[in-house]
């Protein structure tokens, strides 16, 4: 069921509700208990992703240099609160819990492309770079 | 091919060693997470490129983190004949020229941080050595040996660097007892956290009726805002392995698990390659060395919880279940993993027991203090000028670190209080900086060792705030298996969050304390027992703080949003307009050259505006 869902994830950057409601269709099980497995884990999202994700670090050493503030900046910037998505589905916007370059911190991540030692002022050119 | 025998090993160590000091230049870049995150794939690439374009013949090698993050892209370089330089903050064109340079037959000494030790090569006289800056004098570097120095993923070169000498040591010349007995002789206390002597929980789990044991590696790193376990799984991982190997010697079991975080998809990728790569070897399987000792590596990702970290929890995980604590004793030495006696240690714990056995217990037991052997690796981060993996003799002093290897303050500021051990953790004041950084020394102040987070605060740090943060992590990481945890962590964070928006009332602060010891008494497991720390520590250190949020309602540290106001002094404005550019909710206006106004009804408090002008005009009010 799991690499099922991975399939689904894989293939339409989240899990539409049609698609959930064949596979469960397929494997012969509760609709309900593929809820359930998709729910726990992280990974997978219900609502349909942007084409970036872009992962505010609100670790320890983010969030006491600064990390808020550049939260507020790519809030206004995108328009969006964390786990939500622009409506042109450029960006989703999400908070983690440390991503291990605390040394470089305040950090964001946009897809798998890392930066550190961010001000808030950086905030918006970097996003240029992703459309 | 098989590594079999003694004289195998050598001529691994022999290829190590030519790959290591080739006969021609040979550059190591920093790629670890840190080094990516300050931009060294782009620097890898560049180097790469011109080396191309010159047909310059050199190994141009990704490496781990030295360190040293603070000066990163690290790139170091290793020109046959004329030395070895280090070069800081390297960008892609300073890259490209350095290759010209070397094309040329130089190392130049622009742009260089320090020189290597080479022996018996020119060196450049004018750069100091590496291990003479500040930020490395203090140093000791044992867990952290390899990283930064050698190709995570050859084994060759960490044969080279004198890896599986000790293996082969443990398992040719000791018996089991012999090791366990060594470990235990040499001092060493788990790094996880809680410090149990290594060598006393592997002689239980060895003398714990049962059969199969089991060897654990915990690398889920739960602390948000530490990367030491992290960087050592990513840089030197070989390191991890062939200590859980000797781990499974000894206490007696043929199978380990190394269990990493799932958010630190480089460290599982390379741990899972290294363990591959011993077991094509023969370091890893059945009769490793001819020694008729049979040992298995499996890898297991972890679900993302913090409380996994907790050695229960993380047992219940790999068996498949919730990952969920249960109560102890029974130990996990004597039944763990289904049931079985299994030992269970830190990745810095078993990246350590090589250089134990390899060296000798004496060797490690006489670095450290009394009781208090070895050395401890701190991720030092925060408001501190030098932000770093440090790794240090146990016994060093808090002062000695912040300000003699973290080189004080940032920008100037005066640090007011340090923070170890994650949400486990306590906040000392800059008082307390004359303690010894030992086990027994940090836990009496009100804090904790730890794993190895260290983070530097300043005077514009809110503790109230730092303290709720804290707990707004613990309460949304509790399992919520027990009530106190549960209920308690989440009452703490309602006070909390009440005295930060200016709601407190006095009899707040005495309820937060009383909370706070009943769930430190009445918790299930060291997540529930600990979370408090944070605020107990405060509340003993930083009292006056709490006080001036609730009975003047304001935040002398200029933090809480709801306590502040940021003011433009119209006298001091040019009308830049930087501030109105930056400001994230449009509450800045002005004319050009003229001065400019925030809106209060619009403004979020966040003090953007503040920290970009250049004159200063911007004022945070509600602090004094
Ligand atoms: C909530 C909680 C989280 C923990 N997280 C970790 C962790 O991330 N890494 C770790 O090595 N130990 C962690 N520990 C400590 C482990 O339970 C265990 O003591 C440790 O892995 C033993 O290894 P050591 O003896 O080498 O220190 C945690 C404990 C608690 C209570
Ligand atoms: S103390 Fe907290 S995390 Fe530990 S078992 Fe109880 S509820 Fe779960
Ligand atoms: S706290 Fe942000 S990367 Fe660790």
């Amino acid at each position: 069921m799991l690499a099922r869902l991975h399939a689904i994830n894989a293939e339409h950057g989240y899990l539409p509700a049609e698609a959930l409601r064949q596979a469960a269709d397929e494997l012969h099980v509760p609709l309900s208990q593929i809820y359930g497995a998709a729910s726990f884990y992280a990974a997978f999202s219900f609502e349909p992703r942007g084409r970036h994700t872009v992962q505010v670090c609100q670790g320890t050493a983010c969030y006491i240099r600064g990390g808020d503030k550049i939260l507020d900046k790519l809030e206004s910037a995108l328009g969006v609160r964390p786990g939500g998505t622009t409506p042109d589905r450029r960006f989703t916007l999400e908070t983690v819990y440390c991503v291990g370059s605390c040394s470089m911190a305040p950090v964001v991540r946009v897809d798998g492309d890392t930066y550190g030692r961010l001000k808030p002022e950086r905030v918006e050119r970097i996003l240029k770079r992703y459309d | 091919m098989k590594i079999r025998t003694r004289s195998d090993l050598e001529s691994l160590r022999k290829a190590g060693l030519a790959s290591l000091y080739p006969p021609r230049p040979r550059i190591n870049v920093g790629m670890a997470t840190c080094g990516r995150a300050a931009g060294a794939g782009a620097v890898f690439d560049a180097l790469r490129e011109e080396a191309d374009r010159l047909g310059l013949e050199a190994a141009i090698v990704p490496v781990g983190c030295l360190g040293y993050c603070q000066q990163e892209p690290l790139v170091d370089v290793a020109l046959p004949g004329r030395g070895r330089v280090l070069y800081s903050h390297v960008t892609p064109d300073q890259a490209r020229a350095l290759l010209r340079s070397l094309a040329d037959g130089v190392l130049p000494e622009e742009g260089a941080l320090a020189r290597m030790r080479v022996e018996g090569e020119a060196e450049s006289e004018s750069l100091p050595y590496l291990d003479e800056l500040p930020f490395y004098a203090r140093q000791h570097k044992i867990v952290l040996r390899n990283c930064g120095l050698l190709d995570p993923m050859s084994i060759e070169e960490y044969v080279a660097r004198g890896g599986y000498a000790p293996l082969a040591r443990a398992l040719l010349d000791l018996t089991p007892d012999e090791v366990v007995d060594e470990v235990l002789r040499s001092g060493l206390r788990g790094r996880g956290g809680a410090g149990f002597p290594t060598g006393r929980k592997w002689r239980i789990c060895r003398d714990a009726p049962g059969e199969p044991k089991y060897v654990i590696c915990n690398g889920d790193e739960g602390d948000p805002g530490a990367y030491m376990d992290r960087t050592v799984l990513e840089s030197d991982p070989f390191s991890v392995i062939e200590g859980l190997t000797i781990a499974g010697y000894g206490v007696g079991a043929h199978q380990g698990y190394i269990y990493v975080r799932d958010e630190y998809p480089l460290a599982v990728e390379r741990v899972t390659q290294a363990t591959a790569r011993a077991e094509e070897l023969g370091l890893l399987g059945d009769d490793i060395l001819g020694s008729g000792f049979d040992f298995h590596i499996a890898i297991v990702r972890g679900a993302g919880a913090f409380v996994c970290g907790e050695e229960t929890a993380l047992i219940a995980s790999i068996e498949g279940g919730a990952g969920e604590p249960r109560p102890k004793p029974p130990f996990p030495a004597v039944s763990g993993l289904w049931g079985q006696p299994t030992v269970i240690n830190n990745v810095k714990t078993l990246a350590t027991v090589p250089v134990i056995i390899g060296k000798g217990a004496e060797k490690y037991a006489a670095i450290g203090t009394e009781g208090n052997a070895g050395t401890v690796v701190f991720s030092l981060v925060g408001k501190v000028a030098n932000t770093g993996l440090v790794e240090v003799p146990l016994g060093l002093t808090l002062r000695e670190m912040i300000e003699g290897i973290g080189g004080g303050g940032l920008d100037g500021r005066r640090v007011k209080a340090v923070q170890t051990g994650g949400p486990s953790g306590g906040c000392l004041p800059a008082e307390q900086f004359h303690l010894p950084i030992t086990y027994e020394s940090l836990t009496a102040a009100g804090s904790i060792m730890g794993s190895g987070g260290m983070v530097v605060m300043d005077e514009e740090t809110c503790m109230v705030d730092v303290a709720r943060y804290f707990l707004g992590f613990t309460m949304a990481e509790s399992c919520g298996k027990c009530t106190p945890c549960r209920d308690g962590t989440r009452h703490m964070y309602e006070i909390l969050t009440r005295i930060v928006e200016g709601q407190g009332t006095p009899e707040d602060l005495d309820d937060l304390e009383e909370v706070a010891h009943w769930v430190k008494e009445a918790s299930l497991c060291g997540l529930g027992q600990t979370a408090p720390n944070p605020v107990l520590s405060t509340l003993r250190y930083f009292r006056a703080e709490y006080e001036a949020h609730v009975q003047e309602k304001r935040c002398p540290a200029g933090v809480c949003r709801a306590l502040i106001r940021l003011v433009i002094h119209a006298d001091r404005c040019t009308g830049c307009g930087l501030c109105k550019r930056e400001c994230p909710v449009g509450a800045i206006s002005g004319e050009p050259k003229q001065p400019h106004v925030i809106d209060q009804t619009v403004c979020i408090h966040c003090r953007i505006c503040h920290d970009v002008c250049p004159v200063d005009a911007i004022e945070i009010t509600g602090r004094r």
